[in-house]
């Protein structure tokens, strides 16, 4: 990828794989492959282009980028599209810059393309960062000839809740097309008619007659990425429905920032006015997101505008109502309570999973320091010690697969993890991998997902809580993937719910242990990994340090000059019990939502008991009702931090609101702590991180303790997780993208529904009953599938049961 | 001097029941997979490259090294797609020849298929010629029956499988990628190249696409051999090709003559000049070829001889248009069909043919000017050459041409609202 | 109705056998849209559905293609389908002045249906792109099936008896059926029956004009060189 140096004398050695070249009379060394347009970006020459995006196939498609190319000393006949051709050695290119030719082919497609696009650029979103509107300033005539009738259609059309189809405006560039086929994998959205009538389009919108009037609708445009076709649109065609006319892109300050859903930890940019986000884009980071977003990411950040933000400290007075007050009165009472409650039976503290790194380090130290315990969980979800030991034993500290890795594995085996729903960004590398590079992906799990079809994948089926089972036989009953895993750079990604089927992360590292395969925990929560590097975790100290390792305790005690309990912790599902039994007399929860819990009527009862909670939270919360002190914390945009993704990949990120008054979690600690007789230093986010960086490093790790699978006790089994679009907290105050959610709807195997007859199925624990409408899935028989926590499907809440629990299914409405 | 016609591929349109098996094989049908199957692939491909064959679509690119881009191994399944997709306006020489010697195209089939080691092939037959489907049905039916096609044909070892298979309506699948994302049940729009179809074409495996023509014009060479087929035609296009000559003559129809005939020759042979109105314009092969006038009478009607004269052979479908037809109006008429068949993939055919089409329809409507006739010009200038395929450079033919040879019309309409001589006045 | 109940086991059927004609699924979705349109005179919202499903593509994906090609109507087409070629040259030679007749005649304009769509008697007329038979322009076809060298008049009697109920016969084609008959045929299936088959098969094909050339060489005693077996030539084996 180096240039020709200056001197034009000497001969460049033209390295292994690339081929020497002249643009517009610069010698220029190119790697093999490499597309003109690119090779010339290089030099600094920008072609204008529409229809070419380096992450797309090129599709030579708009015509823009013409040039004049020369082969061995004979000009090709015509313009060639710099979109679609590769370098070659000893090609002859001459842009714009230097040919009359390609100058004159560029200026006559821009006349073209602009005969029939609306002047109305003044109300247009796209106005003023709108590439067809920059390039037609730099290459296009001053006035058009076209005085003939454009033409025209009616706008906008609604093609999601998200997003919104201007076709006069579109230049047909397919670029939007052709993200959601190849790079998405849901083609909804596609072209319709010919010719001059060609236009974007859905099943919906297309002009076919529709005979029983919407009894099959035509889908909607319905993915998980459709705002990206929004943010690669050149032109103002495709809108979004939430930032639509809500403001002028020379209007908005951008500030480079990282998503706060998901474990990627993808780069961002975030557009704010008056102190008011008014949209976020995909930043451009090879290395994660390359230049995605998942709606999720994309359009979920109303919550931190909200009507219901708590701004202001709260604190219960004598009649139990909760007040506002200051905050020196609220960290009084709230360091009072906790003190007491200390010097009782003692204060656990549920950090939460969407800390970031600083704010959970702010925890863990918060909860040695000032409340002299290791009771601290950041697992606000099912969990087990299996788990635990795994993330201790060889998660902490390890930097091993990346999302790079992740594209040039020949073979990912996906063990209890939905990439679409979980991770959307890492489900778009598992499908770049398979799509471009044949990658094989199977995945461990119960019925043919659309994260298992558009990866091209394998569905290795099994009933939920088999799956340790499944693996330890790879190697009798898949034996072809038992030999893929040991080959070079194989991956296999362990997600969330793993922590509820016993025996799995031991089945897992037992598997890995004799393929060679290298391993990688992607939870499903921004904050997790950090937590975990934090020490936010009963076993755990910061930096992987072991609580029950006397010279790593010592370490963080010197550093701290404190002195650390030397036996492990409770973890969350200890300390509510703890709390339920009044072995503990008082909480610290941070952005815990109890239906999350384990066991969700005992998260309630243990908060009811409790004699005293602290509740650092952004909106009220299941939470609320039982705390005695409620602290407002400052959302991402309001603070700085970083998050730990799941490569173990740091991403910082600066404050983007400034002066809100909201204050990030670490310090709203650090101050509580000082009011408790503690220093923290944790006083700012910058503070926090220098405090944690001073750690000396820490290498050694305890061994990892498998546990035996389960024995397989009879009835149907629940399979579920999270829809990446729900009912999550974080996604509150957005209908737009609410829209765009998958329905919620139980699923079972053919046999099963045809003896369940009806429509509906209702699924049932002896806490309660979820009814929802049923379809058919190649699930294993046995086995029953549910949103966990999608429209009226919450599992946790509503069942008290997860993945792999026993439930009893009947027909709809029979209970 | 071979004879002024030269009956190959139309010699068998004469008998009764031409289409049937019985009498194909009455007149040396299937002969010439006999003696195909005895010989290699290699040999089959050099007596097509011996014999100069150049493809009958319009392009005219010698047949036998197309086929002999395809890769000698068989690590994917190999396709031969015949291009029936007949659609360029003026062209009517595929759907008679299909209708009248289907078995002729099957043979071909049989041959190329061996020559390039494919053992699929598909017909892909443009939708609205609904009687070529069937008889093309029927014979792959009869085909089938006598062991032609299937399993171990004749003994052989060689297997092939025939597809008929109907387009839906666009004139763009003749453009041979196009027809394969159409093949595959896609819109069809062309594809970018490289990849070259014999690299990766129909389900990208190597495929080669081959007009109907051309494939029916193998079985006659492998029987009589390359010297033969080069008795007839000039040096560079050798070999007989149907002419179809419309329009204004006395007897306008498919002529099968030698490469290189001249219009004035075909003239005599068809009668010459309806009601002798003197001849105006008239398209060497079909309506992308830029017209000529009554100077080009004696241009050699072969690929270089159209060439040199400023326009191409095409399709040889040769449409004659006397003095009662407006240029204007014509071209008009044909940018309009441009227009209603580009297909939308690039900027400069699909936006170009809106643009033009409405210049000319105001032209012709008497609101044209000066300055529109320049602006045409500079629009053509601006599609020809920059558009993904050859339809944006055949629908600036017309407008092209017309113009360079009838700028006065042109000029005249702007000026006068000559609005009688709109439209024909037949 | 549904796509289920508009389409029966049957076209289920034959929907399954033209995917079995292909290597891959997805080609056999042109075909399988003529299928549609011989079930129910048009491409529907249902017949979309229908293919989506059969082919396990997106909804969008067969509307693209649906919506590209122009044989394939999206409003009711009538019992007939009457195509008349206005491209240059027929319309040069009095194609265009048969639309403009068959237009008044019938009060309809381009892909617009006189009668009730699909009610016997029924007409779709639409201007046709170039039919490839211009030696014999003008031209019409109904159903796709070719009436040639036609004029105002002839084909204003054509539109009348086919108003009437008649079939006039085709110059080349097949006996006239109806423009759903003639899409089951497009879409890969002809009669059963043996008889008919061959019926259809055998229906016209050949004018004055198609034979001119052969018939003129034959009259003159013309002939391509005499064809002589020659042996194919050697090349070196790989």
């Amino acid at each position: 990828m180096t240039m020709a140096p200056e001197e034009p004398k000497t001969e460049t050695p033209v390295p292994e794989g690339h081929v020497k070249l002249t643009i517009d009379g610069e010698e220029v060394i190119a790697p093999k492959g490499e597309l003109l347009i690119r090779t010339a970006e290089r030099l600094g020459t920008v072609i204008p282009r529409f229809c070419d995006h380096p992450l797309l196939d090129p599709a030579g498609a708009c015509r823009q980028c013409l040039v004049e190319v020369e082969m061995g000393g004979r000009p090709m006949p015509k313009p060639q599209a710099s979109c679609t051709m590769t370098v070659a050695d000893g090609m002859v290119v001459k842009t714009q810059l230097t040919s009359a030719v390609a100058d004159k082919a560029q200026q006559g497609v821009m006349e073209l393309l602009l005969i029939n696009h609306p002047l109305d650029c003044p109300i247009c979103d796209k106005g003023g960062e709108c590439p067809l509107q920059n390039q037609a300033m730099a290459h296009g005539r001053a006035e058009s000839r076209f005085v003939d009738k454009k033409r025209t259609f009616p706008k906008p059309l609604p093609i999601s809740t998200q997003v919104l189809l201007d076709r006069e405006r579109c230049v047909l560039c397919q670029r939007c097309t052709r993200f959601s086929a190849q790079v998405a994998g849901d083609p909804f959205i596609d072209l319709l008619e010919r010719g001059a009538h060609q236009q974007i389009g859905t099943a919906e919108t297309a002009d076919v007659l529709d005979m029983a009037s919407k009894t099959t609708s035509g889908q909607p445009f319905q993915s998980y990425f459709s705002g990206n076709t929004i943010q690669i649109c050149p032109v103002g065609a495709l809108t979004s429905a939430q930032y639509r006319f809500r403001s002028r892109p020379f209007d908005l300050v951008s500030s480079p920032s990282v998503c706060e859903h998901c474990s990627s930890g993808c780069a961002e940019r975030t557009d704010f006015r008056r102190g008011q986000v008014m949209r976020k884009l995909a930043g451009n980071d090879p290395e994660v997101n390359e230049e995605w977003l998942c709606d999720k990411g994309r359009f979920a950040f109303r919550y931190a505008q909200a009507e219901d933000r708590i701004r202001r400290p709260l604190v219960r007075d004598a009649s139990g109502k909760l007040q506002e007050t200051s905050w020196t009165e609220a960290m009084r009472v709230a360091a009072e309570g906790l003190a007491a409650a200390r010097d009782a039976q003692g204060v656990g503290v549920l950090a939460g999973g969407r800390l970031t790194l600083e704010d959970a380090y702010a925890y863990a130290k918060f909860a040695r320091v000032a409340l002299r315990t290791n009771d601290i969980d950041f697992r606000a979800r099912a969990h087990s010690d299996e788990e635990l030991s795994f993330l201790t034993s060889q998660v902490v500290g390890t930097e091993g697969v990346t999302f790079g890795a992740l594209e040039k594995a020949p073979t990912v085996l996906c063990v209890a993890f939905e990439p679409e729903d979980e991770a959307p960004i890492v489900f778009l590398r598992l499908r770049k991998a398979a799509r471009k590079r044949h990658a094989k992906i199977v995945h461990l799990g119960q019925w043919t997902t659309s994260s298992v079809r558009k990866t091209f994948g394998e569905l290795l089926a099994c009933a939920p809580g088999a799956e340790p089972a499944a693996l330890a036989g790879l190697a009798s009953h898949a034996p072809d993937l038992d030999a893929a895993l040991a080959q070079d750079g194989a991956v296999i990604l362990v997600g969330e719910r793993a922590a509820e089927v016993p025996g799995l992360f031991s089945a897992v590292h037992e598997l890995s242990a004799r393929t060679g395969a290298q391993v990688a925990w992607i939870p499903r929560r921004a904050g997790e990994r950090g937590a975990l590097e934090a020490g936010a975790l009963p076993t755990l100290l910061p930096g992987g340090r072991p609580v029950t390792d006397a010279a790593a305790r010592a370490e963080v005690e010197t550093a701290w000059g404190v002195s650390i309990p030397e036996s492990p912790g409770r973890d969350t599902s200890a300390i509510v019990a703890a709390l339920a039994d009044g072995s503990l007399s008082g909480a610290v929860i941070g952005g815990v939502d109890p239906d999350d819990l384990p066991d969700p009527e005992l998260a309630h009862r243990a908060l009811e008991r409790a004699e005293f909670v602290v509740s650092l939270e952004m909106r009220p919360s299941g939470v609320t009702k039982w705390a005695d002190v409620v602290l407002p914390v400052a959302p991402d945009v309001e603070k700085a931090g970083s998050y730990f993704n799941w490569e173990g990949r740091r991403r910082p990120f600066d404050i983007t609101l400034e002066n809100t008054g909201a204050l990030p979690d670490c310090r709203v600690l650090d101050t509580l702590a000082v009011e408790m007789d503690a220093d923290l230093f944790t006083q700012t986010p910058a503070a926090a991180f220098g405090d944690l960086s001073r750690l000396p490093a820490f290498a050694a790790r305890p061994a990892f303790a498998a546990v035996a699978a389960d024995g397989t006790e009879p009835g149907v089994r629940l399979a579920t997780w999270r829809q990446l679009i729900d009912n999550g907290s974080l996604q509150a105050g957005e209908p737009h993208l609410a829209g765009t959610a998958r329905p919620a709807v139980a699923r079972v195997s053919a046999k099963a529904a045809a003896e369940l007859g009806g429509d509906t199925v209702t699924v049932s624990t002896d806490r309660g009953a979820i009814t929802l409408p049923v379809e058919v899935a190649d699930l294993p028989e046995g086995v029953v599938w549910l949103p966990a926590n999608s429209g009226d499907s919450r599992v946790r809440a509503e069942l008290g049961a997860g993945h792999g629990a026993v439930v009893s299914i009947e027909a709809g409405g029979a209970r | 001097m071979t004879d002024p016609l030269t009956p190959v591929l139309t010699k068998r349109w004469l008998s009764p029941n031409s289409w049937r098996l019985a009498t194909y094989e009455a007149l040396e049908g299937y002969t010439a997979i006999r003696k195909a199957l005895a010989g290699t692939p290699e040999q089959l491909v050099q007596v097509v490259k011996d014999a100069g064959l150049r493809g009958r679509g319009g392009a005219g690119f010698p047949a036998g090294v197309k086929w002999s881009f395809m890769p000698p191994n068989e690590d994917k399944p190999h396709y031969l797609v015949i291009n029936a997709d007949e659609g360029e306006p003026g062209t009517c020489k595929d759907i008679p020849l299909m209708m009248a010697d289907p078995h002729s195209l099957i043979e071909g089939c049989i041959i190329a298929s061996y020559a390039m080691r494919s053992h699929r092939c598909f017909i892909y037959v443009r939708g609205e010629a609904l009687h070529c489907i069937r008889r093309l049905n029927a014979a792959v039916r009869e085909a089938y029956g006598a062991g032609y096609l299937g399993e171990n044909i004749l003994g052989s070892g060689f297997d092939l499988d025939i597809t008929v298979h109907a387009g839906a309506g666009a004139y763009i699948c003749g453009e041979e990628t196009a027809l394969l994302d159409s093949l595959e049940g896609r819109r069809g729009q062309p594809r970018l190249k490289p990849p070259f179809p014999a690299a990766a074409g129909l389900y990208a495996a190597p495929t080669t696409v081959n007009n109907v023509e051309t494939i029916a014009s193998a079985p006659f060479i492998v029987n009589a051999g390359s010297d033969w087929f080069r008795k007839m035609g000039r040096e560079k296009s050798p070999g007989p090709k149907i002419y179809s000559i419309s329009g204004h003559v006395e007897q306008p129809g498919q002529y099968e003559a030698p490469l290189g005939t001249t219009l004035r020759q075909l003239l005599e042979l068809c009668g010459g000049m309806k009601d002798k109105v003197p001849l105006k314009f008239w398209t060497p092969g079909g309506s992308s070829t830029p017209m000529f006038t009554a100077e080009h009478l004696d241009i050699p009607l072969d690929f270089e001889g159209a060439a040199e004269a400023g326009s191409m052979l095409g399709t040889t479908a040769v449409q004659v248009f006397n003095e009662t037809v407006s240029v204007p109006w014509a071209v008009m008429k044909w940018t309009q069909f441009y227009e209603h068949e580009s297909c939308g993939k690039c900027t400069p055919c699909r936006e170009g043919t809106y643009w033009l089409a409405q210049i000319l329809e105001r032209m012709v409507d008497g609101h044209g000017t000066a300055e529109d006739i320049d602006t045409l010009l500079d629009v053509c200038d601006n599609v020809l050459g920059r558009s993904f395929c050859a339809l944006g450079d055949g629908a600036v033919s017309p407008i092209q041409s017309g113009i360079k040879y009838f700028r006065d019309e042109f000029l005249a309409l702007c000026e006068s609202n000559k609005r009688e001589l709109v439209g024909a006045q037949a | 109705m549904t796509s289920t109940e508009i389409f029966d086991q049957d076209t289920v059927a034959k929907a399954q056998d033209l995917i079995g004609r292909y290597p891959q699924s997805r080609s056999a979705l042109l075909p399988m849209l003529h299928l549609v349109q011989s079930v129910q005179g048009f491409v529907s919202q249902e017949g979309i559905d229908f293919c989506a499903r059969q082919l396990d593509l997106s909804e969008a994906e067969v509307s693209a293609v649906a919506t590209f090609y122009t044989m394939y109507k999206r409003r009711p087409c009538g019992e007939h389908l009457v195509s008349v070629c206005t491209n240059t040259l027929c319309a040069a030679l009095g194609g265009e002045a048969i639309y403009r007749q068959l237009g008044e005649h019938l009060g309809v304009g381009h892909e617009e249906v006189a009668g009730e769509p699909g009610a016997p008697g029924s007409i779709m007329l639409e201007h046709a792109e170039c039919l490839a038979a211009c030696d014999l322009a003008p031209v019409l076809q109904v159903n796709y099936e070719y009436y040639d060298k036609q004029t105002p008049e002839s084909a204003t009697e054509l539109v009348e008896a086919l108003q009437r109920g008649e079939k006039p016969a085709p110059t080349r084609g097949a006996p006239l059926t109806d423009f759903k008959g003639a899409e089951l045929q497009l879409a890969g299936f002809f009669p059963e029956d043996d008889e008919a088959y061959w019926s259809d098969v055998d229906g016209p094909s050949q004018t004055a004009e198609t034979l001119r050339g052969a018939r003129l060489a034959a009259d003159r005693g013309w002939t391509a060189p005499v064809m002589e077996d020659v042996p194919l030539p050697e090349v070196e084996k790989k």
